[in-house]
C-alpha cells in the first residue's frame, strides 16, 4: 500500500451524554464484541497500510489500554506499526489539539518521517467496512487533490449534523458545507479522506500559520474551488455514532442477519483486543431470544432485542429488552431494564427497575460490587 | 548466559486412540474442548499462569492443528525474547534417527534444547489433562524438601487405585515404593503424569537409559531414581483434574462445564485459561432459539433449541433443531429440523436438514465397542450427513457421506460408517 493511515480519535461529544464521560469516542463499545475503532483499524491493516497514527486526546484511557498491544491488528511489524499521539508539552508547543488540522500539525513530523505519496484519514467513530486500495485508485485517476468518501442518505434523513456536499457531473465537489441549518443536499461526507501526503503537510502548515485549525472547516471547504476535490460514493453500511440514538440504532443494526453477514461472516474480518474469556453460559431459567450474547456472560434471566456486551451477569428473573448492556455489567436478580443503555462495570442492585419513557435512558449506577 | 530456574516439556505426541475418530486428523491435545478451548490449553495456561515462561511441546503425531493452534505463543504471552514455546518434532540425525518411542524417550532427543536453558528443574507435563494447576507451589514444595523428583499425586477411590500407577509414600510424603496398576493397591495416591526433575538426575537417567527401548518415565526413569536412592517425592493435588482420554470422560467432563456452579470454573479472573480466538463477534440467538444449561461459543448463530450441550465458536443451529446432551465444535453447521442427542459433533461439520442423531435403543458398536459406547453418537470432522438421516446410539460416522451409504435412509446403533480417504 502506498499510504499511511491517520485515524481521528480525539472527540468528546455532547450529544453521547453521560457515555462520552469515561471514553473517547474512539472507544466505544460495539456489536458485543469491539470498540469503534476496531473498524477503522481494521479497515486500515486489511486494506495492507502498515503505519497508523492515531490521534486522541478527550479521556484517552479507555482507548490507550484498547490500544495497549497493536498485535490484534497486525500492526506488530518492524517496518510501520501503530503510534497513538496524545497532546504533548514540546519546546514550541503546549496547548491541547484545538481541532483536527492542529492535532495533524503537532504530529506533523509523522507524516514527515514517513515516505508512502498518499494519506488516508478516518474518524475513529465510523461502523463501516472498506477497501481504501479502490478510493485510492479513483483517488488517483481522477488526478484529484482530496478524495473524500461520501454517501446519499435516504430522503428523510435529517443531515443537518453531518457535513454535506454536492459533486457536479463528474463527481467534483462543488459545495461543501460543515453541520449546514439547513441542508441543500442529502449526500454526506463519511469523514475519510484521501490527500497527498506532500499536499497534506504543505495545507497544515499553512493553515497552522494562519491560526486556523479544523481540517474540514479551513482545508476542505476553505480550498474546495482551488483544489481538485471529489467525491467517492459508497452504498455499503456506514454508521458514525455521533449521538446516543445513533449509538442504540447501530448496536441494534447488529441483530439482523444481513448485517452480521457483511461484518462477520464475509472476508476480511474485523479485529479486536482479545480478552480471553470463556464461552457465554446459559444457566436454567434463561431465556433469550433476538439478542447479541457476547463471551464471559452468565444469563439466568429473559434478554428479548438487545445486545449483551462481554462479561454481563444477569441474575434471576430479570427482564431485560430492548436494551444494551455494555461490558463486565452484574445485574441483581428480579431487575427490568427495558429501553436503556447500561454502563460498562456498573453494578445493579435486584430488584430495580429502568424504563427509557420517551427515548433511551441512560444508566449509571457507580453501586459497589460485592465479590465473594 | 541464559540461565532458566524451571522449563516445562510437554508431550503432546500421543494419538489419543481412545477419541476415536475425534483423533484421526489431530493429534489428542488439539481437539476442542469446553467451547472455545483446544486441551493442550490448560497445561500451556498453566504454565505461563506459574510463571514458567520457557515451554517445549513434544509433537509428532498429526501436528499441523497443534502447530497452527501454538504458533508463537501469542494467546499465552509465550511469545518471549529467550525461552517462549518451542515446538519440537523429531528430527533427523546423523545416526540413529528415529521418532519418539516413548514420553522419556522424546525428552532423552531433546537434550540439547533443554541445556540451552541452563536450567535448575524440568517440569515434565502431558497434553490430555484438564485441571488448574499451580507449578510454582509444586516447585517449592520440591525445593522444600531437597527432592530430586517430585511427582504430583491425588487421592482416588481405592477401588479406582488399580488403573492408576500408585505411590507409596511415607508420612513426610517421600515415596518409598510404587506400583503400576496394581491389583492390591497399597495406596490411594495416583500419579498424575506431572514431574519435576532436578535437570541433572534427569539427564543422568536419561543417558544411562538411552538404549531402553520405548523409554517411559513411568516403566523406565521413575525406577531408575528410585532405585539409585536419589530423594523422590509425592506432591497432592486436591483440586479438580480430569483426564479426558476416552470418549465417555470426555463428554462428562464437558457436561460438567454447564452445572451452575461447576467444579471446574472456567469464569475465575484470577487463573485465566488462554486459546487462540479466531472468532471475535458475539453469538446471535434468534426470536425462535431456547437455550437452557448451556455453554456457546463467539459467533454462534442459534436459532433452534439447546439442552444440556456445549457449543463452540461459529456454530449455526437452523430452526426447529432440537440439541440435547451434545457437545458441537466449532463451525459445525446444523441445519433445520434435527434432533440431537448425546452426540459429539466434530469441527467443520455439515449436517443438513432433519437428521436424527442418537436415536433407538443401545447396541453395542460392532467394531471398536470399547471406544464408542455410553449411547453416544460421534461425528469426526468435516464429515457431511445428508438430509433425513437417523443415526442410532452408540454410532459413528466419519467422512462426506451421501444418501446412499444409509440403506433405508438410517445407520442403526452400533453402526460405523467411516468413509476412507484424504479428501475430506
Amino acid at each position: 500500500m502506498r499510504a499511511i493511515g491517520i485515524i481521528l480519535a480525539g472527540g468528546n461529544n455532547r450529544r453521547m451524554k453521560e457515555l462520552s464521560q469515561k471514553r473517547a469516542i474512539g472507544a466505544m463499545p460495539i456489536a458485543g464484541s469491539y470498540r469503534s475503532i476496531d473498524f477503522a483499524l481494521s479497515n486500515m491493516s486489511n486494506s495492507h497500510i502498515q503505519k497508523v497514527g492515531v490521534l486522541t486526546q478527550y479521556n484517552a484511557r479507555s482507548l490507550n489500554e484498547h490500544l495497549s498491544s497493536s498485535k490484534w491488528w497486525d500492526f506488530g511489524r518492524k517496518q510501520g506499526g501503530l503510534f497513538v499521539f496524545t497532546p504533548a508539552v514540546t519546546a514550541e508547543n503546549s496547548s491541547w489539539y484545538r481541532g483536527t488540522a492542529d492535532a495533524i500539525y503537532q504530529n506533523l513530523s509523522f507524516l514527515k518521517n514517513s515516505h508512502e505519496p498518499y494519506v488516508v484519514i478516518s474518524s475513529g467513530d465510523c461502523i463501516y467496512k472498506m477497501d481504501y486500495n479502490k478510493v485510492l485508485e479513483y483517488h488517483i485517476e481522477r488526478k484529484a487533490d482530496v478524495t473524500v468518501v461520501c454517501k446519499d442518505m435516504p430522503a428523510g434523513t435529517n443531515v443537518e449534523r453531518y457535513g454535506t456536499l454536492k459533486m457536479n457531473e463528474e463527481s467534483r465537489v462543488e459545495e461543501f458545507e460543515e453541520k449546514p441549518v439547513v441542508a441543500r443536499s442529502s449526500t454526506i461526507s463519511c469523514g475519510i479522506y484521501v490527500i497527498r501526503r506532500r499536499l497534506l503537510i504543505e495545507m497544515i502548515e499553512r493553515c497552522a500559520m494562519e491560526d486556523r485549525y479544523d481540517f474540514v472547516k479551513d482545508i476542505l471547504i476553505r480550498y474546495k474551488n482551488q483544489k481538485r476535490i471529489f467525491g467517492y460514493k459508497i452504498k455499503e453500511y456506514w454508521r458514525n455514532i455521533a449521538t446516543v440514538e445513533d449509538y442504540f440504532a447501530t448496536n441494534m443494526d447488529f441483530l439482523k442477519p444481513e448485517i452480521r453477514n457483511y461484518f462477520f461472516r464475509q472476508y476480511p474480518d474485523i479485529y479486536s483486543k482479545v480478552d480471553d474469556l470463556p464461552p457465554a453460559k446459559y444457566n436454567v431459567g434463561a431465556k433469550v431470544s433476538n439478542s447479541l450474547i457476547s463471551s464471559g456472560c452468565i444469563v439466568n434471566g429473559t434478554v428479548e432485542d438487545s445486545v449483551i456486551f462481554k462479561k454481563s451477569f444477569i441474575g434471576n428473573n430479570c427482564y431485560i429488552k430492548n436494551s444494551i448492556i455494555l461490558n463486565d455489567v452484574y445485574i441483581g436478580d428480579n431487575t427490568h431494564i427495558e429501553n436503556c443503555i447500561v454502563e460498562s462495570r456498573d453494578t445493579i442492585r435486584a430488584n430495580s427497575f429502568y424504563k427509557g419513557e420517551d427515548g433511551i435512558k441512560i444508566v449509571i449506577e457507580k453501586n459497589e460490587r460485592y465479590v465473594l | 548466559m541464559i540461565k532458566k530456574e524451571m522449563i516445562a516439556m510437554l508431550l503432546a505426541g500421543g494419538q489419543g486412540s481412545r477419541l476415536g475418530v475425534l483423533t484421526s486428523k489431530v493429534a489428542k491435545p488439539a481437539v476442542s474442548f469446553g467451547g472455545k478451548y483446544r486441551i493442550i490449553d490448560f497445561p500451556l495456561s498453566n504454565c505461563i499462569n506459574s510463571g514458567v515462561d520457557t515451554v517445549g511441546v513434544l509433537t509428532q503425531y498429526q501436528p499441523l492443528r497443534l502447530n497452527t493452534h501454538i504458533g508463537i505463543g501469542i494467546p499465552w504471552d509465550l511469545d518471549r525474547n529467550i525461552g517462549g514455546v518451542t515446538v519440537l518434532p523429531p528430527y533427523e540425525k546423523s545416526e540413529n534417527s528415529e521418532w519418539y518411542t516413548g514420553t522419556a524417550n522424546a525428552i532423552y532427543q531433546n537434550i540439547d534444547y533443554m541445556d540451552s536453558f541452563n536450567p535448575e528443574y524440568v517440569l515434565i507435563l502431558s497434553g490430555d489433562h484438564i485441571y488448574k494447576m499451580d507449578y510454582e507451589v509444586m516447585l517449592d514444595f520440591h525445593k522444600k524438601n531437597g527432592s530430586e523428583c517430585t511427582i504430583a499425586v491425588m487421592p482416588v477411590p481405592i477401588e479406582e487405585a488399580k488403573r492408576f500407577g500408585i505411590m507409596i509414600t511415607d508420612e513426610n510424603k517421600r515415596i518409598t515404593d510404587f506400583e503400576e496398576k496394581p491389583e492390591n493397591p497399597r495406596s490411594n495416591l495416583a500419579s498424575m503424569g506431572i514431574y519435576i526433575f532436578n535437570w541433572k538426575t534427569l539427564k543422568e537417567a536419561l543417558i544411562a537409559k538411552a538404549d531402553q527401548p520405548n523409554l517411559d518415565f513411568g516403566k523406565h526413569v521413575i525406577p531408575y531414581c528410585h532405585d539409585l536412592g536419589s530423594p523422590m517425592y509425592a506432591y497432592e493435588f486436591n483440586g479438580y483434574w480430569k483426564d479426558v482420554g476416552t470418549l465417555q470422560s470426555y463428554w462428562e467432563a464437558n457436561m460438567e462445564l454447564i452445572d451452575i456452579v461447576p467444579e471446574f470454573n472456567l469464569y475465575e479472573e484470577y487463573w485465566k485459561i488462554y486459546t487462540k480466538s479466531e472468532i471475535l463477534p458475539p453469538q446471535y440467538i434468534a426470536p425462535e432459539g431456547v437455550i437452557e444449561r448451556s455453554i456457546i461459543g463467539e459467533g454462534s448463530e442459534i436459532l433452534g433449541e439447546i439442552y444440556n450441550s456445549v457449543i463452540g465458536c461459529g456454530v449455526t443451529i437452523g430452526k426447529g433443531t432440537v440439541i440435547r446432551d451434545s457437545i458441537i465444535m466449532n463451525n459445525t453447521v446444523i441445519g433445520d429440523g434435527c434432533e440431537l442427542n448425546k452426540a459429539i459433533v466434530a469441527e467443520n461439520v455439515q449436517i443438513q436438514n432433519n437428521v436424527k442423531l442418537g436415536v433407538g435403543e443401545e447396541l453395542p458398536n460392532d467394531t471398536a465397542p470399547h471406544i464408542y459406547n455410553s449411547g453416544l453418537v460421534t461425528i469426526g470432522e468435516k464429515s457431511v450427513i445428508p438430509a433425513g438421516i437417523s443415526v442410532g446410539k452408540n454410532s459413528v460416522v466419519f467422512g462426506i457421506t451421501s444418501a446412499q451409504d444409509y440403506p433405508d435412509g438410517c445407520l442403526g446403533s452400533g453402526k460405523t460408517l467411516i468413509k476412507a480417504g484424504d479428501e475430506q
